[in-house]
């Protein structure tokens, strides 16, 4: 099968191979699980425990709330001791609310059992399922996984794309879930399939995973609906926008979604969440997680409990070799800084990253010599140059011109910048105040709107008012009037 | 842990950096240049030094006056690189004032009065050439013979030093010459014809090799094109900029010699003699100057071979690069302007895509 080869993208240091033959531990019960409510895009789920309740493992404790949230699950036994503020795993440090556990030691599971005859679900029940187990987007965006489901059944998806990419250094979860839980994975992605009628589906694997590539192509050999295809080693190849054109050549239109033209991609580790809650009736409660970096002792592939914190997997894998430069909760390319070992693991981890100065590679920022290095390694076709340019300069309306509001944030663009500029910094930091000016636009222009409609009331007002008048003038008039006719009928 | 910075991705770097760009440069021109200052001699090496020299001071000032951050202004090397470019265009054997001059124009006029690196509009090497070539044509336009370093026609050390800083002693008319452009320009306006003149100028084995009268840049065709080939597979230049230059020399000048033989000299003449080598590989590949993108360099490309032609053809100047290029760099920001790279999922216009129906699609 053939693939696409879109523009532009870099090639950095894979760096995988200090976990890439890791195979996957289950990670020993912390003492106590600092659960977030809001692990996902969308609003946070609402607590359904109380401090000092007893949960089992795979207890709701939080309900998913509005439109898009997702549900969150007890990721293991023990007793809910608190339910306060904790650091959240985001660069701010800002903290976030969390439903603190302390573990019992016996994992004991909640009472579950998968679907007698999967096979045979409606796609809607599908969907349940698979809201009720708290599923969202595991390659990192975390998206409630249900919502995007009835999306697909409404635009009548024909081709699932799942995700094997992996196209961040450092990380192996995804390798590592494809190599060893081929079966259920596979399985997995077939009843993705059922759940949105979908007739394909193209497993995407780059060619760095020889292994994967291996052993899902045999597994996928006996399911001619499914196909395996090898694309380049390029990031960001996992980029959505990316990989559906790499895999069907076409683009997804500015502003619509990869479902509007037929396609819905879903990462590997989402593939086989869905197995667990459709075969096994278990909710999302863990996940696979790599633990790399020049910093760390051993690199290792983890399946750790959802609220672990960072620091407990550091001490597991050795401890630190020395203080990171930065400590990254994703790849070095689009991971986030985490302000330190204090922040728990939510379901949108796919990595810790613990980073030395040497790999970090941070040079000091010079002038930019329109090299245009940038313009080349953009995969969407933008001036990053011109982005940053006019950012600086405060010139919003000229930077989207260029195409801020269609940069995905890659980073490409400042891995080749040989100036050092940090341009993703600026490219953020415009998207933010692009939000803000429309929000303030927005809040204006209804404002304008209230204001016109208390005139237009108050104007009612005085009319009625003025009516009123007229008519009490009137009554007055016609009363004085019969008066008068009544005075003179007596006289 | 220390409170890390919240910054944005990416964490990591390519192994680039400006001054990696800037010395990469100047190796793919030592061989030119050490090649040349063999030809031309002593006087060569002085004026090469005179001009980096003169270079680096005028930037140290710039950056006192303006400042801006000494060590990085200097150390990133661009400003030697451009003092460089400008003394392979220097006759060798041109007086010591003239590099200084050249020097402050290329880096004071050429770069710092913009704002420094990555903010002039001119090539600041070009620039310089240009400003000197018009202010003082004599010095300009009096080339020499090659006479080897450690020849019988080497005038040796001390000679060479009187050449540069005493050079209204040199016995001029016994050992001046004319460049083979010049002299092909001089010719033709006394209605001679093309192939006659021909068996007078270098053959082409002579212009390739670079043994002809001529700037340091203007020798050997051989060995700019060595060092362009190192930039290319450094990928520190992209083909689209040079190839689209020389082929539209060669192209435009193989059609009028074969319209005109006795008027227009062939391609390979344009192609070996002169400065086009040296601009088509070092100097339209100036990031700072040329436009961003593959299309708007082949364009930059082909308009710099165009008037090149055009200035080396009918204008006075026999060699023309340097007009040619400060009135393509005029045109960088239009170029960038109009030739964008389309944006994923819009049109060239910037419309999102059109969502093709897909219901028709699987009916037909």
């Amino acid at each position: 099968m053939k693939f696409f080869s879109f523009k532009g993208g870099v090639h950095p240091e894979g760096n995988k191979t200090p976990t890439t033959s890791e195979a996957i531990q289950s990670f020993p019960l912390p003492a106590r699980l600092y659960v977030p409510l809001q692990q996902h895009i969308g609003a946070p789920a609402k607590p359904v425990v109380e401090v000092g309740q007893t949960v089992l493992k795979g207890e709701l404790i939080a309900a998913s709330q509005g439109n898009v949230s997702a549900a969150v699950h007890a990721p293991s036994s023990g007793t809910v001791i608190e339910i306060a503020e904790h650091q959240a795993p985001h660069p701010s440090g800002l903290p976030v609310v969390c439903i603190i556990i302390e573990t019992d030691g016996r994992d004991q599971w909640i009472e579950h059992s998968g679907e007698t005859d999967p096979w045979r679900l409606s796609e809607k029940l599908i969907a349940q399922r698979i809201s009720d187990a708290g599923i969202v987007g595991l390659g990192g965006a975390t998206f409630p996984s249900a919502l995007k489901f009835n999306l697909g059944l409404k635009q009548q998806v024909k081709t699932l794309v799942i995700n094997g990419a992996e196209c961040e250094p450092y990380l192996t979860s995804d390798d590592r879930l494809m190599q060893e839980r081929t079966g259920k994975l596979i399985d997995g992605i077939r009843i993705m399939m059922l759940g949105m009628s979908a007739s394909e589906a193209i497993i995407a694997i780059e060619d760095n995973k020889p292994q994967a590539l291996k052993i899902m192509s045999a597994a996928a050999e006996s399911y001619p609906e499914l196909k395996v295809l090898k694309v380049p080693t390029r990031y960001p190849m996992g980029s959505e926008k990316h990989l559906v054109y790499t895999v069907t050549g076409k683009e997804i239109p500015a502003g619509k979604l990869a479902a509007d033209i037929g396609i819905m991609v879903h990462n590997v580790g989402t593939a086989y969440a869905v197995y667990e809650a459709i075969f096994e009736g278990k909710p999302l409660v863990s996940r696979i997680v790599t633990i790399s970096g020049g910093a760390v002792n051993q690199p290792r592939n983890l399946e750790v409990p959802f609220g672990t914190l960072v620091s407990n997997l550091i001490d597991y894998c050795g401890g630190l070799k020395q203080t990171p430069e930065r400590l990254l909760m994703g790849g070095p390319l689009m991971g986030l800084v985490i302000p330190g070992l204090d922040v728990p693991i939510i379901k949108g981890s796919n990595g810790i990253v613990a980073l030395t100065k040497d790999e970090l590679k941070v040079k000091q920022q010079s002038a930019c010599i329109r090299c245009s290095r940038c313009v080349s390694a953009c995969p969407c076709g933008l001036v990053p140059l011109e982005m940053a340019a006019n950012i600086k300069a405060g010139n919003f309306d000229r930077a989207v011109e260029y195409g801020v509001k269609d940069c995905i944030s890659c980073g490409s663009c400042a891995y080749v910048c040989p100036a050092n500029i940090p341009l993703v910094h600026f490219f953020n930091y415009a998207k933010g105040e692009l939000v803000a000016r429309q929000k303030a636009k927005q809040q204006q222009e209804y404002t304008a709107e209230l204001a016109k409609q208390r005139q237009a009331r108050m104007a009612e007002v005085e009319k009625q008012r003025a009516a009123a008048k007229a008519k009490a003038l009137a009554a007055k008039k016609a009363r004085e009037a019969a008066k008068q006719q009544q005075e003179a009928a007596q006289s | 842990m220390s409170r890390l910075t919240p910054v944005s991705g990416p964490h990591t770097h390519a192994q680039i950096s400006i001054q990696r760009i800037m010395l990469t440069v100047m190796l793919a021109l030592t061989p030119v240049t050490c090649y040349g200052i063999y030809l031309y001699g002593w006087p060569a090496l002085n004026l090469f030094i005179i001009t980096l020299v003169s270079a680096v001071i005028v930037e140290a000032l710039c950056l006192y006056i303006g400042k801006r951050p000494m060590k990085q202004g200097l150390g990133d090397g661009s400003g030697i690189l451009s003092a460089w470019l400008v003394a392979l265009t220097l006759p060798p054997w041109a007086p010591w004032w003239i590099a200084v001059v050249a020097s402050i124009c290329a880096i004071l006029l050429g770069k710092q009065v913009f704002g420094g690196l990555g903010q002039n509009v001119f090539n600041p090497a070009m620039l310089a050439r240009v400003i000197i070539l018009i202010s003082f044509p004599v010095q300009m336009t009096t080339w020499v013979n090659p006479q080897p370093m450690f020849s019988e026609q080497d005038p040796g050390f001390i000679a060479g030093l009187n050449v540069t800083f005493n050079n209204e002693t040199v016995d001029w008319d016994s050992i001046s010459t004319a460049s083979p452009l010049g002299y092909l320009k001089t010719e033709l306006t006394l209605d001679r014809n093309v192939a006659a003149i021909m068996t007078e100028t270098p053959d082409w084995q002579s212009s390739l090799m670079g043994v002809t009268a001529g700037s340091m840049g203007e020798t050997s065709a051989v060995l700019i094109l060595l060092g362009g080939i190192l930039l290319l597979m450094k990928r520190i230049i992209s083909w689209h900029g040079p190839v689209a230059m020389l082929a539209t020399v060669t192209v435009i000048a193989a059609l009028f010699h074969q319209a005109n033989p006795e008027h227009y000299a062939p391609a390979q003449f344009h192609l070996l003699n002169g400065a086009l080598m040296l601009a088509a590989f070092f100097i339209i590949t100036d990031p700072v100057t040329s436009p961003n993108t593959a299309k708007g360099q082949i364009v930059f490309g082909i308009g710099c071979g165009l008037l090149m032609y055009i200035i080396r053809t009918w204008g006075s100047y026999p060699e023309a690069i340097g007009f040619a290029v400060l009135l393509m760099n005029c045109f960088t920001p239009l170029i960038d302007h109009y030739l964008r790279p389309r944006i994923y999922g819009r049109n060239r216009k910037g419309q999102p895509l059109a969502i093709q129906q897909r219901d028709q699609e699987e009916q037909s």
